[in-house]
């Protein structure tokens, strides 16, 4: 009796008796296992976009981050010495990624080029420079740059210090915000889905009690009586997990195609490595919630 | 096989269902548990079949202390033991085929197995030919055979039957009891919880009989009661 007590060996004739039993149910509760099925679906549809959301803001704020940049106006007629002692002292500073000089004459020219067929307006200021020389100064992380300014304003021969100000800190708080709504609306969600496989789950218990009760007196090993319903909850839970993940390869590659189409100067995420990293987190959830529901209600009404 | 020393059973509302049972059944033995309702015999198979618990005292099956056996060698334990009930309890949405193969699916048996062991019992209660019918087209003997095939299809040690002609007229009743006795005369250890009193004084097998959850009486060759 204890030589093999705990362990039976998984013959293909109990696999067969496994899949049999889970699919039973789900066909027996149809609406049920539909409706469990649909709200994992639109759980892990509403979980998928949004990663792909997060993923891509993340992605459009590293861009802007890379981009933004702090302009260090310096105070006129400095030495070549003293200008490289405030380049060394600002390259000290933690989170700073990248200096460059932008000389007087430098900054002339780049106005002039952004004003393009209006460079005329600068006729004349070639002699009369009124433009100051200044350092271009970008940072690692954006959220950095405030500090950062505040760092370099202090500093000897710095007569001011321009960045984007307001924007950057919106941008960081804006997109921890998304983050976390999106993390509470997905707790939420996932509960849902959960509740009701294990209400699914409780039904397929239920309508076999009797069976159960047979099966117990007949000597099934509690894990033979479980395991259909840990089978029919993971079933469930990839099934809509599935549907969900179709659904959101489609929608996404749609919206891609007319992202690129009409807003190009947009680029959104696009590789397949990442596209299908979320789909495959999908599937895992999905069949991680069947099972979480399953257990749930099997650890209720199957105390045997 | 199944020793019972002082056992006592007693439930949370207070009831006694085994007070101070000290009993030995031998392998082979065909013993009747008699008594009025509420005598003690339900507990007695319960605790055997380790459905429920003795509150005090010690049962050994096999030599094994059957308090002692952990969660997961209990299904074990069962498989040694048969049961047969009062009301049949077949699935009624499988055959009779199912219903037996059922027992043996439950203990992970390959399809092989179940192809030959499966009609071997129902040859053996006598349905070789009812294999693919529903239990209510099957009259109640025939049910109750189906019954005692799902029973022996693991080939137990011990077969416990609860009323098993409970719901059986006279004449069905007997030919029961002849399989039983069959099924007894190939070694398997039978016990059977009755109150079919014509039955226990005419089979002439051991009477335990229980009452008030002592045992009153306990003889070889026994009867019903003595007091008619």
């Amino acid at each position: 009796m204890t030589k093999n007590a705990g362990y039976t060996a998984m013959s293909f004739n109990t696999m067969v008796y496994y899949w049999r039993e889970a699919l039973q149910s789900i066909a027996r509760n149809s609406w049920l296992s539909a409706a469990s099925v649909g709200t994992v679906a639109v759980s892990l549809l509403i979980v998928g976009f949004f990663a792909l959301l997060v993923i891509n803001a993340n992605e459009f704020t590293r861009d802007i981050e890379s981009g933004l940049e702090i302009r260090v106006i310096l105070k006129d007629g400095q030495s070549r010495g003293s200008l490289d002692k405030i380049r060394s002292e600002i390259e000290k500073q933690p989170g700073v990624s990248m200096v460059e000089f932008i000389s007087r004459d430098q900054a002339l020219e780049e106005m002039r080029r952004s004003l393009k067929n209006r460079s005329d307006v600068l006729e004349g200021l070639q002699n009369d420079n009124p433009l100051p020389d200044a350092y271009r100064v970008r940072a690692a992380r954006a959220d950095q740059i405030p500090g950062l300014a505040e760092n370099i304003e202090g500093l000897e021969g710095v007569d001011q210090v321009i960045y984007g100000g307001g924007l950057v800190e919106k941008l960081v708080s804006a997109t921890l915000w998304l983050r976390w709504a999106g993390a509470g609306i997905l707790v939420l969600l996932c509960l849902a889905a959960v509740f009701l496989i294990s209400t699914t789950i409780r039904m397929s218990v239920f309508a076999r009690r009797r069976e159960i009760g047979i099966m117990v007196l007949l000597g099934a090993t509690n894990w033979f009586v479980r395991f259909p319903y840990l089978l029919e909850g993971m079933i469930l839970g990839f099934l809509g997990a599935s549907l969900a993940a179709g659904a959101v390869y489609l929608g996404y590659v749609t919206l891609v195609g007319y992202i690129d189409r009409f807003l190009p100067f947009i680029h959104p995420v696009s590789d397949r490595t990442t596209i299908f990293a979320v789909l495959g987190g999908m599937l895992g959830a999905g069949l991680f919630i069947g099972s979480l529901g399953s257990v749930f209600s099997i650890r209720k009404f199957l105390k045997i | 096989m199944i020793n019972f020393y002082n056992v006592f059973k007693i439930y949370s509302n207070g009831a006694k269902g085994l007070n101070d049972v000290s009993l030995t059944i031998h392998k082979g033995e065909f013993v009747f548990l008699v008594g009025p309702s509420g005598a003690g015999k339900t507990s007695l198979i319960k605790i055997i079949f380790r459905e429920e618990l003795p509150t005090r005292g010690q049962v050994l099956f096999n030599g094994k202390n059957i308090a002692r056996l952990r969660g997961r060698e209990i299904p074990y334990l069962r498989r040694k033991i048969g049961m047969v009930f009062q009301d049949f309890r077949l699935l009624p949405q499988k055959t009779v085929f199912e219903n037996v193969s059922f027992a043996l699916e439950v203990t992970g048996a390959s399809s092989r197995e179940i192809r030959s062991r499966v009609p071997a019992v129902l040859e053996r209660v006598g349905l070789p030919e009812k294999a693919g019918v529903l239990p209510s087209q099957l009259s109640g003997g025939e049910q109750q055979r189906v019954c005692i095939a799902r029973a022996i299809a693991n080939s137990p040690a011990v077969l416990i039957a609860d009323e098993p002609t409970g719901n059986l007229d006279p004449d069905t009743a007997w030919e029961l009891m002849k399989l039983l006795g069959e099924i007894n005369n190939s070694g398997t250890t039978v016990i059977m919880a009755t109150h079919a009193r014509e039955i226990v004084d005419s089979m002439k097998k051991r009477v335990v009989a229980l009452s008030e959850g002592r045992i009153a009486r306990d003889e070889e060759c026994g009867v019903y009661c003595h007091e008619l």
